[in-house]
């Protein structure tokens, strides 16, 4: 219950202030969704898809979260656009937190919970394709994992907290 | 870490107004505070006050005097029952502990409220480990401790009840009376602690009328300088020190005393108290101002605390879909100061204690912002933050775009 300082990297104040690439997009291949609101962290990731060469052709997102939340989701986006579903699935949090400029330490998990977004967007792609490529790992990778923690611990403290409340 | 401090503060860039309004956590000192100050740096009662020299017995004198000033508005009249710490955090920690120590042979049970701040909470947490146990009573859904759980909680074993008189990020104003007389009618023995680091300058206490033992005073709070705070302690009651030391003037803390600190401290206290009423007034006009154009002009947004016995300066509110720290910084761009209880500005995944307790789900405590208002605040001030405050959020909101439908 203690505070950090944030001296966040110059980069992020600016990506906070103008995020590239924001927004719902209407006409996505496939998008996800990692955290929820009572992690004050959630990112939403929409990718439109080149189907016939595998390519990620646009790729957008909505935020709910702090400053770096947004930076990372934005760069990331930025990062991913052209590339082949395969090669955007190894941009690794660490990838993305080096090129927002650093981050905090108690803010790695934005830059994981970004990655965590897109990786889900394209494991969702297959699934709904029906087909799994050689380079798609079965087990859930550590940003994927990291993820679900993240939800379920928010998930399992608010139930917690909202106990003595509902009793009443 | 310092050179990208140092990148941020030039890519912030300089804004044309500026209404700081995060009190909560630390403030400015007045021009008026700092001036007293300054000549016991260097010019006068520099020495030691427990040495047997002119610039020691100036110091003497000095903090005997600032105790006098400090202890008199909450009807103080002993100089020797103000005890200076660092802080309101060391004047806490001194009162749960220091009681603690001096009578665990009587009992090994503490109450305090779920919503005290965290310098309470946490020594509290340390003392469990020392074999006591620790009672926290519930509170409503606007931080009022319930009466009934209260009656619950306190027993024979009960040897310290602390609660603060107005909640510091909620602003809840407790029926303290109805308190003290709760817990001392079932142990009269209990020692009673009240912290009013939040209410001293806003809202009246004395001692005499509700004859605490112990009670925390803040300095930074009214605006004095940091790194001073006080612990009242009733003539005859004998708590334990917590530090060991040399010890001078302050039997309960020891080190050489920081005279200019203490000094401000009373300064800030005489201008808190200096036309009272009318400061308090004031501040009451501009915290009501503030409220009614967030809640009357934002949509989706909650009054964390109640509308009535709320602290003059305290405004809490919660802007849902639209993250705390975020809006911290997207203020902050405007000129605009405030903190916020979202999990974001801390380093665990849980929001704000207070804002748990009284029943906030964790997205509504992510999204809200503790702002607090002095007697140098203007209307004009408000009125700007009302003008960019929409803006901000409006923002954020964009970000958050169409999730959750």
């Amino acid at each position: 219950m203690s505070r950090s300082p944030l001296p966040y990297n110059p980069k992020i104040l600016e990506l906070f202030r103008n995020p590239k690439n924001l927004g719902r997009m209407d006409d996505a291949t496939v998008s996800a969704v990692a955290g929820n609101p009572s992690c004050g962290d959630m990112i939403t990731f929409y990718l439109k898809i080149d189907e016939e060469k595998e390519v990620i052709v646009k790729a957008s997102f909505e935020s709910y979260g702090c400053a770096a939340n947004i930076a990372t989701s934005s760069i990331l986006t930025e990062m991913v656009t052209g590339k082949s579903l395969e090669e955007a699935w190894q941009t690794s949090w660490k990838t993305v937190a080096k090129e927002v400029g650093g981050l905090p330490n108690v803010k790695f998990h934005c830059g994981i919970l970004a990655v965590g977004a897109l990786r889900r967007a394209i494991r969702q792609y297959y699934r709904i394709k029906g087909k799994k490529p050689e380079w798609l790992p079965e087990e859930q990778t550590f940003e994927e994992k990291q993820a679900l923690e993240e939800e379920e611990l928010a998930e399992m403290l608010s139930k917690r907290v909202s106990l003595p409340e509902s009793e009443e | 870490m310092v050179e990208s401090v140092r990148e941020l503060i030039k890519a912030h860039a300089d804004v044309r107004k500026e209404v700081y309004l995060d009190i909560e956590n630390s403030a400015p000192v007045p021009e008026e505070v700092v001036n007293e100050m300054l000549p016991y740096f260097n010019k006068k009662a520099y020495g030691n006050p427990t040495l047997t020299h002119k610039l020691g017995w100036e110091a003497y004198e000095t903090i005997i005097l600032s105790a006098k000033k400090v202890g008199e508005h909450i009807g103080v009249e002993s100089p020797e029952e103000i005890n200076f710490t660092p802080g309101e955090t060391e004047a806490n920690n001194l009162a749960i502990l220091g009681t603690c120590m001096s009578r665990r042979n009587n009992g090994r049970k503490v109450v305090i409220s779920e919503i005290e701040p965290l310098s309470i909470i946490n020594v509290c947490k340390m003392l469990e480990n020392y074999g006591f146990k620790v009672e926290k009573v519930q509170v409503d859904k606007e931080g009022f401790i319930k009466i009934e759980k209260l009656k619950e909680k306190v027993d024979k074993n009960t040897v310290l009840a602390s609660f603060s008189l107005v909640n510091n990020e909620i602003g809840t104003v407790q029926p303290i009376k109805e308190v003290f007389e709760t817990v001392k009618d079932i142990n009269s023995n209990t020692i009673f602690h009240i912290d009013l680091s939040d209410s001293y300058g806003r809202i009246s206490f004395d001692v005499k009328k509700i004859p605490v033992e112990l009670a925390t005073l803040s300095s930074y709070k009214i605006l004095g300088p940091r790194g001073v705070g006080a612990l009242y302690v009733k003539e005859g009651l004998k708590i334990e020190r917590i530090l060991e030391g040399q010890i001078g003037t302050q039997k309960l803390w020891p080190g050489i005393e920081n005279t200019p600190a203490i000094v401000g401290f009373a300064k800030a206290s005489e201008l808190a108290f200096e036309n009272f009423e009318d400061n308090v007034n004031n501040m009451r006009k501009l915290r009501d101002r503030l409220i009614e154009g967030i809640l009357n002009n934002i949509e989706e947004t909650i009054l964390n605390g109640p509308r009535e016995n709320r602290s003059p300066d305290n405004v809490n509110i919660s802007f849902l879909k639209c993250e705390g720290e975020s809006l911290t910084i997207e203020l902050s761009l405007k000129g605009v100061y405030v903190s916020s209880g979202s999990a974001c500005t801390r380093r665990v995944l849980q929001p704000s204690h207070v804002l748990t307790a009284i029943g906030r789900k964790y997205e509504e405590a992510h999204g809200s912002i503790l702002m607090k208002v002095t007697r140098y605040h203007s209307m004009e001030d408000i009125e700007y933050v009302l003008k960019v405050l929409p803006e901000a959020v409006n923002r954020l909101r964009t970000i958050y775009g169409s999730m959750g439908g």
